[in-house]
C-alpha cells in the first residue's frame, strides 16, 4: 500500500514538473504583455496596457498580422483545393508508380522550401518577378506544403467506401459534382486538417518570407518579431511578449474553431 | 420501362481473369429478374457492367431500344441499389431522395415535393430530417429503395439488396420487395446468393457459374427440372439427392436398389449407361414398410425443419435423404424406405439433364 502512494506520488511529481516545464513559459506569455518592466521570470502583472500601446503604434506590427493572415489563408485555400482534387485522383485512378511518386514528392517537398533550395529559389522568384509579392510567396509554400497535405487527403479518401461515388455517377453526376457532393463532405475532417495544418505551418514560416520579401510593409508577423529589438541591441521584452501574445492568438482561436466545428464524427449510411 | 438485352457480353478483368464469358440473356420489360450464384460467378460484375460501372471487354448491352454499351452509368437511364446502401451519410433523408433530381437540375421545391411523396409511399414520413446513421438497416433500404424510385428509371439494379438485413427483416423485406416491383412495374434485375431468395422473389432467373449461365428459367422450371447438377445442387434449401445409377432396362441400379427410369429420361437412357440420378429429398416418399422401387437404408441422421424432418438414410454406403412430415420422422437406426416420386425424378448424363 505505501509503496503504491510512494509511487502514485512519483508519477504525479514527475507529471507536475513536466507541465511546469510546458506552462511556465505559456504563463509568461500570459502575464508579460501587462507588466510594465517584464524579465524573463514569471512575475504577478501590474496590469498595464502600455505595452499594447507600443505595438500599436509601431509601424509595422498590426500589419505584419494581417500580412500573416493573408499568407497563411491564400495558402492554405490552395493547398486545399488542390490536394483535394490531386489526392482524389491519385486516390482513385491507377497509375503505375503512384505511390512510388507519391513518396517521391514527399521527399522533395522537404528540399522545396528547406535551407537547401534557398539559391535557387530566390533566383528562380527574381526570373519570375515574384520578389516582393505575396503571391510568389503563397505558390512557393503552397508547393512546399502541398506533396503532404495530398499525402494526407488521400489517405481519407483511400478509406471513404467507393459506393458513394459509384452511386451517384449511376444518378448522372459529373466527376466534379461527385467530388462537391459527395467525396468533399465525406472527408471535411481531413481537409480541415490540412486546412489548420497549413495555416500553423505558414503563420510560423520564417525563412522562406524573410527570403522573398524585402519590403518591410509586406513581411508577415514571424519576421517583424526577429526586428523587435531596443537601441541597445537588446530584445525588448515589452513589445516582444506583447507581439507574442497577439501573434499567438489568431492560432488558438482557430484550432478552437476548427476542432468545435469539425471534430471528427461519423455519420454512418454504408452499412457494414 | 424498358426491356434489358445482353449480346455475347464479355469481361476480362486485367490480369486475365475472365468475368463474363460470352453471354447472352434478355429481360423483358417489367420482368423481375434473379442473378443467382455462389460468390466469384460474375453475377455482381454482370450487373455492375448492366449499369455501366464496369466497361465490357466484348458484346453489347441494350436498355429498351437503345445500345447502352459505350455509355456512361448517368447516361443509361437505370437506377441502382448499392449492397451496403450507398446513402450519402452528410445528408438527410430528404436530400438523399432527391439526390438523383438535384443532379437533373430539377428545382428544390419540387424535388422536396417528390422526396416526400416517394418517402411517405415507403413509410419513411416520420424520417425524412433523419441522417442515415440515425436510422436502422430496414429504414436505410426503404430510403435507398425511395432514392431509385424518384428517378424514374426505365430499369432498376439491386445488388444484394437484402444481404444487410437481419432474418427475420429479410423475410418481410423479401415480400415488400416482389410487392413494390409488382407495383412499379419497372424491370428490376437483381443479385444474390442465396436460392431461396431468388425463387421466393423472381419472376426468372439466370444460375451463373464461373462466368456462364447454367440455366435460365422460372423459380419452378429451375427447382423442378435443374438443366444440369450445378443447378440442381445449387438450388434447393435441402441438397438434391444425385446419386450414381446404371440403367438396367426399365430400371435404374442405384446404390444396390432399384427405381423406376425417370419419366422425364423415358426411351431416352441405353442399356448399362452410367448416369446420375437425382432426386430432391422433398419428392421422396418415406415409408416404415419395404415398398416397390425404393430406396432402403438405416436411418443414421434425423433433423428438424420445423414443419417436418430431413431424414438421412444410408443406402449401400451411400447417403440418401428424404423429408418426412412432422410427427412420422423414424427412430435413429430403423430401416427406412425413401420412394422417390416418378415425376420428379431426373437423370443427368455427364452433368447434363436428360430430357426430350
Amino acid at each position: 500500500m505505501t509503496r503504491f502512494v510512494a509511487g502514485r506520488i512519483g508519477v504525479y511529481t514527475l507529471i507536475a514538473v513536466l507541465l511546469a516545464f510546458f506552462t511556465i513559459p505559456l504563463l509568461w506569455l500570459a502575464t508579460a504583455p501587462f507588466t510594465s518592466d517584464p524579465s524573463y521570470e514569471v512575475r504577478l502583472p501590474d496590469f498595464t496596457f502600455e505595452n499594447f500601446q507600443m505595438i500599436i503604434e509601431h509601424p509595422y506590427a498590426l500589419w505584419s498580422l494581417v500580412n500573416s493572415l493573408v499568407l497563411s489563408i491564400g495558402t492554405a485555400v490552395l493547398v486545399v483545393v488542390l490536394s483535394a482534387l490531386a489526392a482524389y485522383a491519385l486516390s482513385r485512378v491507377r497509375l503505375p508508380g503512384r505511390d512510388a511518386l507519391l513518396y517521391a514528392l514527399l521527399l522533395l517537398s522537404s528540399i522545396i522550401t528547406g535551407t537547401a533550395a534557398m539559391v535557387p529559389l530566390f533566383q528562380l522568384a527574381i526570373e519570375l518577378n515574384l520578389i516582393d509579392s505575396h503571391t510568389g510567396l503563397i505558390l512557393i509554400l503552397s508547393g512546399g506544403l502541398l506533396p503532404a497535405a495530398i499525402f494526407m487527403i488521400k489517405d481519407f479518401m483511400d478509406t471513404t467506401p467507393k459506393s458513394y461515388e459509384e452511386s451517384a455517377r449511376v444518378f448522372g453526376a459529373s466527376p466534379l459534382q461527385i467530388v462537391a457532393h459527395v467525396v468533399v463532405p465525406l472527408v471535411r475532417p481531413g481537409l480541415a486538417t490540412i486546412a489548420v495544418w497549413t495555416v500553423a505551418n505558414v503563420w510560423g514560416n520564417f525563412l522562406m518570407p524573410y527570403l522573398l520579401l524585402s519590403d518591410v510593409d509586406k513581411q508577415p508577423a514571424a519576421v517583424i518579431m526577429y526586428t523587435l529589438y531596443t537601441e541597445g541591441g537588446q530584445a525588448n521584452l515589452k513589445v516582444l511578449s506583447t507581439f507574442g501574445l497577439l501573434y499567438s492568438i489568431p492560432v488558438v482561436i482557430m484550432y478552437l474553431f476548427v476542432s468545435k466545428k469539425y471534430g471528427f464524427r461519423f455519420h454512418g449510411g454504408i452499412k457494414r | 420501362m424498358a426491356a434489358i438485352e445482353l449480346k455475347g457480353l464479355t469481361k476480362v478483368y486485367p490480369g486475365g481473369v475472365k468475368a463474363l464469358d460470352s453471354l447472352d440473356l434478355s429481360i423483358p420489360d417489367g420482368e423481375f429478374f434473379a442473378l443467382l450464384g455462389p460468390s466469384g460467378c460474375g453475377k455482381t460484375t454482370l450487373l455492375r457492367t448492366i449499369a455501366g460501372l464496369e466497361t465490357a471487354t466484348g458484346g453489347n448491352v441494350v436498355i429498351g431500344d437503345r445500345d447502352v454499351t459505350g455509355v456512361q452509368p448517368g447516361g443509361r437511364d437505370i437506377a441502382m441499389v448499392f449492397q451496403d446502401y450507398a446513402l450519402f451519410p452528410h445528408m438527410d433523408v430528404t436530400e438523399n431522395i432527391s439526390y438523383p433530381l438535384r443532379i437533373k437540375k430539377v428545382a428544390k421545391a419540387q424535388r422536396q415535393a417528390k422526396a416526400g411523396e416517394v418517402g411517405a409511399r415507403l413509410g419513411l414520413e416520420q424520417l425524412m430530417d433523419r441522417r442515415p446513421g440515425q436510422l436502422s438497416g430496414g429504414q436505410q433500404q426503404r430510403v435507398a429503395l425511395a432514392r431509385v424510385m424518384a428517378t424514374q428509371a426505365k430499369a432498376f439494379l439491386f445488388d444484394e439488396p437484402l444481404s444487410n438485413l437481419d432474418a427475420r427483416l429479410r423475410l418481410e423485406a423479401r415480400t415488400f420487395l416482389k410487392k413494390l416491383q409488382r407495383e412499379l412495374g419497372v424491370t428490376t434485375v437483381f443479385v444474390t446468393h442465396d436460392q431461396a431468395e431468388a425463387l421466393a422473389m423472381a419472376d426468372r432467373m439466370a444460375v451463373m457459374e464461373a462466368g456462364h449461365i447454367r440455366q435460365i428459367g422460372t423459380p419452378s422450371e429451375v427447382f423442378q427440372r435443374p438443366a444440369n447438377t450445378f443447378v440442381a445442387s445449387f438450388i434447393g434449401s435441402t441438397p438434391m439427392n444425385l446419386l450414381d445409377a446404371v440403367v438396367r432396362g426399365d430400371t435404374l441400379e442405384v446404390a444396390g436398389c432399384e427405381v423406376p427410369v425417370p419419366a422425364l429420361a423415358a426411351g431416352l437412357l441405353t442399356d448399362g449407361e452410367k448416369i446420375v440420378y437425382g432426386v430432391r429429398p422433398e419428392y421422396m416418399t418415406y415409408t416404415d414398410e419395404p415398398a416397390d422401387g425404393s430406396l432402403s437404408g438405416e436411418v443414421i441422421i434425423v433433423e428438424n425443419l420445423g414443419a417436418s424432418h430431413l431424414v438421412t438414410l444410408e443406402v449401400a454406403g451411400v447417403l440418401v435423404q428424404a423429408v418426412v412430415p412432422e410427427g412420422r420422422e423414424p427412430a435413429l437406426g430403423d430401416r427406412g424406405h425413401a420412394v422417390p416420386r416418378g415425376d420428379r425424378a431426373l437423370a443427368y448424363r455427364d452433368g447434363e439433364l436428360v430430357s426430350a
